[in-house]
């Protein structure tokens, strides 16, 4: 906490200067206040609580579970097979050119105003990033241990499981905590595309009323979701890794 | 205990042999250091010897039997080099995987840092898939004998880079193999820890009887541990130069004052010298 004391420091005075200056404009539709934002995010409470951020959490959780699924099969196929990583590589990475907003009205297209078409957008921010830094972490495995495990007699499935497996895991950490905020603004893109429910479209629908305040409500609450999920999974990343130096 | 019959070597990104016609002998439960500078080719006897490369021609026995063939992999002399293992290497049956006949010690620990000292130790028996009390036993065993006892449930990173050294050793016992390769354990330590470390590994040798092959550029170190030295004096390697250490055992460092140790320290320290190129 005593660290982060700077920082929660200039977050109250950019959030002073806010307020005086949303006060300042006096347009509400323009500017809203902090505090018109909270009292807001109190007001639509029960729709808010109730409907969308269940079913934005629905999509985040879809997308990042079939993303982790994904990106670890692809990060293992990779390190098992230099055909594969010849294949994959240039493919995912020129996956990440691919300008997901745009073609995002596509999904809708085919697969409807549904979840998929969300889970699909959401998917395809957040695979790459796992499947990066997973495959980077198998590849940081050191050369000398492995023969080690050869000299003792190991074989490539050993050398998988109790060598690469274990050197990987603080980058899977790495990985699915990028990926949480990713996939949360996946969601919601995908939401604010086309969709019935979630806090992306009713972050939207505000907009056409011009109710500045009804805007930010639901982005407020998706950045706090954000962080308390990340923070969870530090807390599980310091008890799965504990052998590390400083986390 | 190791018998090197006419091995020919040489790695497949560079023109020459690095090993040629080579033959020599380390006796049971001897200890001998073979010594000479940096990139002459040590390290290669070693990795023949543990099987990570594979001769070009010639027998490498081992306790009396030739070393079973290892697979061809990409052979380049660079540490760098990529490596696709061949998964056809080791035998895959579950049980009873044959004992590796030589325990390898690298310079560096190479500690698992997610496995405490006891499972850093569990290695080589979990892959012979020693049943777990077996394992627990034998750990507590070694590490009583080493004077470790009290670390055993601690990770690497909490250990001082001598006690990793000993652990690393440790392991390296618990191959159960009868010959030892230590690659230049020590060098990486500061010069006080590594006298310290040179007399805990001589009274571990005279307790656990295991034939020893010690890789070191130090004179004055081969000369205090062991028995005989092999020279490396040229590339590619031929022969190796068998030096007698005139001295007994147990070992003081006393012993490296006598005017014949001294002497010899001298001539090879001379000639090594000759063989190094600056620049």
């Amino acid at each position: 906490m005593k660290k982060n004391l700077p920082a929660l420091i200039l977050v109250f005075i950019l959030l002073i200067i806010w307020q005086m200056g949303a006060m300042g404009l006096d347009a509400a539709y323009i500017l809203p206040s902090p505090v018109q934002i909270l009292v807001r995010l109190w007001e639509l409470r029960v729709p808010l609580f109730t409907v969308h951020l269940p079913a934005t959490m629905g999509v985040t959780a879809l997308g990042l579970a079939i993303s982790i699924a994904l990106g670890l099969f692809l990060a293992i196929l990779m390190d098992l097979s230099t055909v594969a990583r010849k294949a994959l590589y240039p493919i995912i990475i020129a996956s990440q050119t691919i300008p997901t907003t745009a073609i995002a009205p596509l999904f809708v297209l085919w697969f409807g105003y549904g979840i998929w078409s969300k889970v699909l957008v959401t998917i395809l921010i957040t695979f790459f990033p796992i499947t990066i830094t997973v495959f980077d972490g198998f590849k940081s495995t050191k050369r000398e241990m492995e023969e080690l495990l050869i000299s003792y007699g190991a074989g490539k499935k050993d050398i998988f499981i109790k060598l690469k497996l274990p050197t990987a895991l603080p980058s899977f950490f790495s990985a699915i905590k990028m990926a949480i905020p990713m996939s949360i603004i996946g969601a919601a893109i995908g939401e604010w595309l086309g969709a019935q429910s979630g806090l992306g479209y009713f972050s939207r629908r505000m907009m056409t009323q011009l109710d500045g305040a009804g805007v930010f409500a639901p982005i407020v609450l998706l950045s706090a979701v954000a962080m308390i999920i990340v923070a969870v999974i530090s807390i599980l990343e310091k008890i799965c890794v504990k052998w590390r130096q400083e986390l | 205990m190791l018998e090197f019959q006419n091995v020919t070597f040489r790695y497949d990104d560079e023109p020459d042999n690095i090993i040629e016609n080579l033959s020599f002998h380390v006796g049971h439960g001897e200890f001998v250091s073979l010594i000479g500078v940096s990139g002459c080719g040590k390290s290669t006897i070693f990795r023949l010897t543990n099987r990570l490369l594979t001769p070009d021609s010639g027998t490498i026995l081992v306790d009396g039997a030739p070393l079973p063939c290892s697979p061809r992999r990409k052979r380049a002399s660079g540490h760098a080099a990529s490596t696709s293992l061949g998964s056809t290497g080791t035998p895959k049956q579950k049980s009873a995987a044959p004992l590796p006949q030589v325990g390898y010690m690298p310079q560096k620990d190479l500690l698992f840092a997610w496995r405490t000292v006891e499972k850093n130790l569990w290695l080589p028996m979990e892959l012979r898939h020693l049943p777990k009390d077996e394992m627990r036993r034998r750990t507590d065993a070694v590490l009583n004998e080493a004077g470790l006892a009290q670390y055993k449930n601690k990770y690497p990173k909490d250990l001082s880079g001598g006690m990793r050294q000993r652990i690393s050793f440790a392991r390296t016992l618990l191959t159960d193999a009868k010959l030892m390769l230590l690659d230049e354990p020590f060098s990486a330590l500061d010069s006080l820890t590594r006298m310290a470390m040179q007399e805990w590994l001589l009274t571990q040798w005279a307790h656990f009887h295991k034939t020893i092959l010690f890789i070191t550029h130090d004179v004055e170190e081969a000369l205090f541990l062991s028995q005989k030295i092999f020279v490396v004096t040229k590339r590619p390697i031929r022969r190796l130069e068998v030096i007698d250490v005139p001295a007994g055992f147990p070992r003081s460092r006393n012993m490296l004052k006598q005017p014949e140790m001294i002497e010899l320290k001298e001539s090879l320290i001379d000639r090594l010298r000759k063989q190094v190129t600056i620049g």
